[in-house]
């Protein structure tokens, strides 16, 4: 019997399992004009068990009522922090479906894709002008595997060197993906504590002649500049290291400091943080990684250079650490890259960047007083509250699901580790004043809520699709397909 | 600047709220010697109009494949991908969104994983399928990793020699400093070896890895190979790069494979110049807690309402950070979405007969290859949709040739492949018509098209 629960506008959606109706069909394909011949009976399946048989009208309205529970940039405010959520241009989205991008293999000659070459030229220069890196591979598929690369290009120097070094040193801000990275290369990874920024001592502590690099994040993720950066670099040079910075945070330093300036010897970019590629629900990102000169030899192939006869893909690398997947990076994410820079030109970036920092002191300084705010140096592009202080038993995933309830994707929660409860808001360039001050109303009452009704918060969301779910039940007893 | 939204009086009242007196102030944390000391040295910002006429510019030098006859594999397919598929993935609630953190906000991205999940269950046969990864090969060289790591002490790889080229070079990159020994079997007569498996077998062996179909498009013997590996108790790792091959032929579950990895380009992915891609990765449901990636898994609500949660994070980088079972973030959602729609269109019948739609076209084409003078069908076994012949010249005359009449006609093996010198890879789809068909045959027989 039909009622209304479960309608109004936020409808509920079965799984395309559930909806399957036997003999209904979604797809037309051509009448088939060879000889109809099937391979050896002996090899061929039977159909495909519960594979969903639905009508073109069915997907299309399934992943419409999909999309209405989810929260994207062009939602609303979406202060998630380390992530760097700016608005995604439109016209990246037309360019990269330009069918010369788009419809062109990976295979076909040279001669062929001389735009998608020059294109990706072009990016490996203006990202090296960005970061002061004098050459840059477009190939790693995110950010997690350019720190692969760019860990594997500092062990193949060092090898190159007939040095074998085992550790490297990570300071307690990092991402996971730092360690994990470096992990992956075969390291055994030093963990540094940090004061809010790293000390020189506390690296020259450490540091010994079996470290092959420093991994750090500038600025780290406290959004704090790694102020001693310069004679970091200079002590673990000395000590025959490299350094490796990732470039997660890079959106706060565009026009002002470049890593490749500063004693830095590889960054990768986070081309779905800084360079406004969308997010797309958790990627496809891209991780582009420039290198000092003297690493350049070790970059993965192909990359592309510019010859007599026009650009080509360069596999001629003897001392290259190789290849990290097929062909060469995720173009299309590439091509909204660079759509993105022909856009703002160097001195929109900069403007961005200012104005990002601006944004998130300004959050700072609105919600100061009402949070605790653990560091008090100047930070940049973002703010990292804790919960301490917080009343009534009410912590930081209470704060967080209540900002669901105000209309606001929550900050980055309980990351970086090093800060209680931490409360992570990185809030961009492309809002404005009025949606930061509607979200910094938000977090003043709630803070006012926490002290008064702090039901609402322990209740939280009450506005959104589903309540809070059981996640230790989700992993305790994994079912992680549909089964009938 | 149409993207950045504030006016001079916010940055002004912002500024005293702040408490300094003008922006570069917020940046003095900066010491004066890592500052830049010039404007950055880019091209002006163009206008939309400017910017669309540029790119057009750069595009316009590229020959998109609708442009020439096509018969170019080689792990990145040429299939029709609908309308609604870009119509959908549009939606820019998915794509502007990130990784669903926040479960009460991201349900529409969950429960696409979730359905994601089990659409590749089906199709490999297998029971637990994660999130996605980065593309076929990388996929591949996880796969490789998480056999090491639940072999305990095994540190032998045997790679197939008929696994595609990229996929042995980018498994050999994330092993190089890691305790892993890389073997090669040999191939003969397009598929691994068996003989030459038999002797490479020892307790030592994590895995065997074999393409399925290979690169060269061949069906290989994955029930026997199976339990050759399985004698000694390594997994059989299975890697797909033409997927839609699996609606026809055997599931690499049902003949036996522990770990199915490949490249879901076929499905409604735009070819891109060859990314991105998606790797989809399934296992047994004895390895799940060993898989990398993000996986979605169903739950209730404190109403007991259904939902979705990513689960089993313990196993990730954010918690394990060096001990992880992997350094991957991200997933490839925006793919994700492109397969399962694909998929979900497609279904149980329409998958089955696009398969066998490729496979009558290749059929044609090989006999008709077959026929030619001096051209011969290098491998005798079973193929899908992509198959070598020998040519009577170096393939490499042979392509500038054909080039010439608008056709590009496969992959050259020479570089990769030393006793397939002339060897040429010929994919064959069914955006391929039986009129392009014949053309290249016409073409490589030496005549004008």
């Amino acid at each position: 019997m039909i009622t209304t629960e479960g309608r109004g506008l936020i409808l509920d959606e079965k799984l395309l399992f559930e909806q399957s109706q036997v003999g209904r069909v979604g797809y037309s394909i051509a009448a088939l004009d060879v000889p109809d011949v099937t391979p050896d009976r002996s090899l061929v399946r039977e159909e495909i068990a519960d594979f969903p048989e639905l009508s073109e009208v069915d997907v299309v309205r399934h992943y419409t009522r999909l999309s209405t529970w989810n929260y994207g940039v062009d939602t609303g405010f979406y202060p998630l922090g380390s992530c760097t959520m700016k608005y995604n241009p439109k016209v990246n989205e037309v360019a990269a479906r330009l069918s010369g991008f788009a419809d062109i293999h990976p295979l076909a000659p040279e001669s062929f894709n001389q735009g998608a070459l020059e294109l990706m030229y072009n990016l490996q220069r203006d990202l090296g002008e960005i970061s002061g890196f004098p050459a840059i591979t477009l190939q790693p598929a995110a950010g997690a595997h350019g720190e692969f690369a760019g860990m594997l290009m500092i062990r193949t120097w060092h090898e190159s060197k007939g040095q074998k070094r085992n550790k490297v040193i990570i300071p307690d801000t990092a991402h996971g993906t730092n360690p994990a990275s470096a992990a992956l290369c075969g390291y055994e990874v030093i963990t540094v504590a940090s004061d809010g920024i790293l000390s020189k001592e506390a690296v020259a502590a450490v540091m010994d002649d079996d470290v092959a690099a420093l991994m750090v994040t500038n600025p780290n993720t406290l959004g704090l500049f790694e102020a001693d950066i310069r004679e970091i670099c200079d002590l673990v040079h000395e000590r025959g290291g490299l350094v490796y910075s990732d470039g997660a945070n890079l959106n706060a330093l565009m026009g002002i400091s470049r890593p490749g300036d500063i004693g830095i010897d590889v960054m990768h970019f986070n081309l779905h943080k800084t360079f406004s590629t969308p997010h797309g629900g958790g990627g496809p990102g891209s991780g582009p990684v420039g290198v000092v000169e003297k690493l350049q030899p070790f970059l993965p192939v192909p990359f592309v250079v510019k010859g007599d006869d026009g650009y080509k893909l360069e596999y001629d690398c003897p001392e290259s650490i190789g290849r990290l997947k097929s062909f060469y990076g995720h173009f299309a994410i590439l091509v909204r890259a660079y759509s993105y820079i022909l856009s703002m030109g160097g001195e929109g970036l900069n403007r961005a960047t200012e104005l990002a920092v601006l944004n998130a002191n300004y959050i700072r300084a609105r919600l100061e007083g009402a949070y605790d705010l653990p560091n008090q140096q100047r930070s940049l592009h973002d703010v990292v509250f804790s919960e301490d202080g917080l009343p009534n038993d009410c912590h930081t995933l209470d704060v967080a699901k209540r900002l669901i309830d105000y209309g606001y994707h929550p900050p980055t929660i309980y990351f970086p580790l090093v800060v209680h409860g931490a409360l992570m808001i990185e809030p961009t360039e492309t809002e404005s004043k009025q949606t930061i001050d509607e979200f910094c109303d938000a977090m003043l009452a709630i803070a006012e809520e926490a002290k008064n009704s702090p039901e609402l918060l322990k209740q939280a969301p009450v506005r959104a699709k589903v309540k809070r779910l059981d996640e230790a039940t989700a992993a305790r007893k994994p079912k992680l397909r549909w089964n009938g | 600047m149409r993207y950045l939204p504030h006016t001079d009086v916010d940055v002004q009242q912002m500024l005293d709220t702040i408490g300094v007196s003008c922006v570069d102030e917020l940046f003095s944390w900066v010491p004066e010697e890592c500052r830049l000391k010039r404007p950055l040295d880019l091209p002006a910002a163009k206008s939309e109009a400017e910017l669309l006429a540029f790119l057009g510019g750069l595009a316009k030098q590229n020959t998109a494949i609708s442009a020439c006859d096509s018969f170019l594999g080689g792990g990145a397919y040429n299939h029709f991908i609908p309308a609604v598929i870009d119509q959908l993935v549009s939606r820019s609630e998915f794509y502007t969104a990130y990784t669903p953190y926040q479960p009460e906000i991201s349900q529409g991205t969950l429960q696409a994983i979730f359905e994601f999940q089990t659409l590749i269950c089906q199709l490999t046969g297998m029971d637990v399928a994660n999130a996605s990864m980065y593309d076929g090969a990388s996929a591949c060289a996880e796969a490789v990793l998480l056999t090491v790591r639940a072999g305990k002490k095994r540190h032998k790889v045997l790679l197939s020699q008929a696994l595609p080229p990229q996929y042995r070079q980018t498994v050999a990159t994330y092993c190089r400093y890691l305790d892993v020994e890389l073997i090669n079997i040999p191939q003969l007569d397009g598929v691994t070896d068996q003989t030459e498996l038999k002797t490479l077998l020892d307790d030592q062996v994590a895995a065997v890895v074999v393409g399925y179909p290979n690169y060269f498009g061949q069906i290989e013997d994955l029930a026997n190979i199976g339990e050759l590996t399985h004698a000694v108790g390594a997994r059989l790792v299975a890697a797909v790069t033409e997927p839609l091959a699996l609606a026809l032929f055997k599931s690499p579950g049902d003949l036996g494979a522990d770990v199915v990895v490949g490249e879901g380009q076929s499905f409604g992915i735009p070819l891109s110049y060859g990314g991105p891609g998606i790797g989809f990765f399934a296992v047994r449901k004895k390895d799940m807690r060993v898989l990398p990636g993000r996986l979605v898994g169903e739950t209730v609500d404190q109403d007991g309402k259904r939902g979705f949660v990513l689960t089993l994070a313990t196993r990730e980088q954010h918690i394990r950070r060096e001990k992880a079972t992997s350094n991957i973030c991200s997933n490839q959602g925006m793919c994700i979405l492109m397969v399962s729609i694909y998929l979900a269109l497609h279904g149980k019948q329409g998958l089955r007969k696009l398969a066998e739609v490729n496979y009558a076209k290749a059929a044609y084409a090989r006999d008709k290859i077959r026929q030619l003078d001096g051209f011969s069908v290098a491998f005798a076994g079973a193929s899908f949709n992509e198959f070598v012949v020998t040519c009577p010249e170096p393939v490499v005359t042979l392509k500038q040739r054909l080039e010439q009449q608008g056709i590009l006609a496969g992959v050259d093996l020479a570089q990769d492949y030393a006793d397939l010198e002339n060897g040429l890879l010929i994919c064959v789809t069914e955006q391929n018509s039986r009129e392009q068909i014949d053309r290249l045959v016409i073409a490589l027989a030496g005549g004008e098209v």
